[in-house]
């Protein structure tokens, strides 16, 4: 399988998915931190992926949504946007209704 | 010509009515996310060109205005990007 079949699968096999750098308890850049934060503030579970013990997933993700950074949060098979969408969402309150259809 | 002026001009094909950049590096110097070593900046955007596009809209074309600026020079970019009447 290549690498943009692995993270097809990932997106769409788990409800919630966050691309990363670090961990959720450990996160290795603020802007990481700041994503993992507002998805417990939500009270959701997900699935993290640390970027930096995989290097071709941490290309290959870039590719996948055709964006450059990281974290990227992905939402049934969906790309929602990096930390500062996911701010804007956040604040609007529009994320936690994409969370809770997602549990749906 | 500075890193700050470089994104000033790629950012300029948006038309921008206020662009505000910061350079926030110093606050991430040495951190294992920032080992490629490219700056982190902050970047504020107000632009006619974002009417009716929401935020990942307007963030790709943020990012395709940068080009290749995004694959090294910059590690790391916050967007609010905003439209005249937004604000």
């Amino acid at each position: 399988m290549d690498i943009q079949q692995v993270i097809h699968q990932t997106v769409t096999e788990n409800p919630v998915v966050l691309y990363m750098k670090g961990t959720p308890t450990f996160p290795q850049c603020g802007f990481s931190a700041n994503a993992a934060a507002i998805l417990k503030a939500c009270g959701t579970q997900f699935t993290a992926v640390n970027v930096l013990e995989d290097a071709d997933i941490r290309q290959g993700i870039k590719e996948y949504a055709s964006w450059p950074t990281i974290p990227q949060l992905y939402i049934k098979g969906e790309f929602v946007g990096g930390s500062d969408i996911m701010k804007e969402l956040f604040q609007s309150g529009e994320l936690q209704k994409l969370l809770d259809a997602a549990k749906g | 010509m500075t890193q700050i002026e470089l994104i000033r001009e790629r950012l300029a094909v948006l038309s921008p009515q206020t662009l505000e950049i910061r350079d926030d590096s110093a606050q991430h110097a040495g951190h294992a996310g920032a080992a490629g070593g490219g700056g982190h900046y902050w970047l504020t955007i107000v632009s006619e060109q974002f009417a009716g596009k929401p935020a990942i809209a307007r963030h790709r074309m943020i990012y395709s205005a940068l080009g290749e600026l995004m694959r090294g020079p910059i590690h790391a970019l916050s967007i609010q990007a905003f439209t005249p009447e937004e604000l």
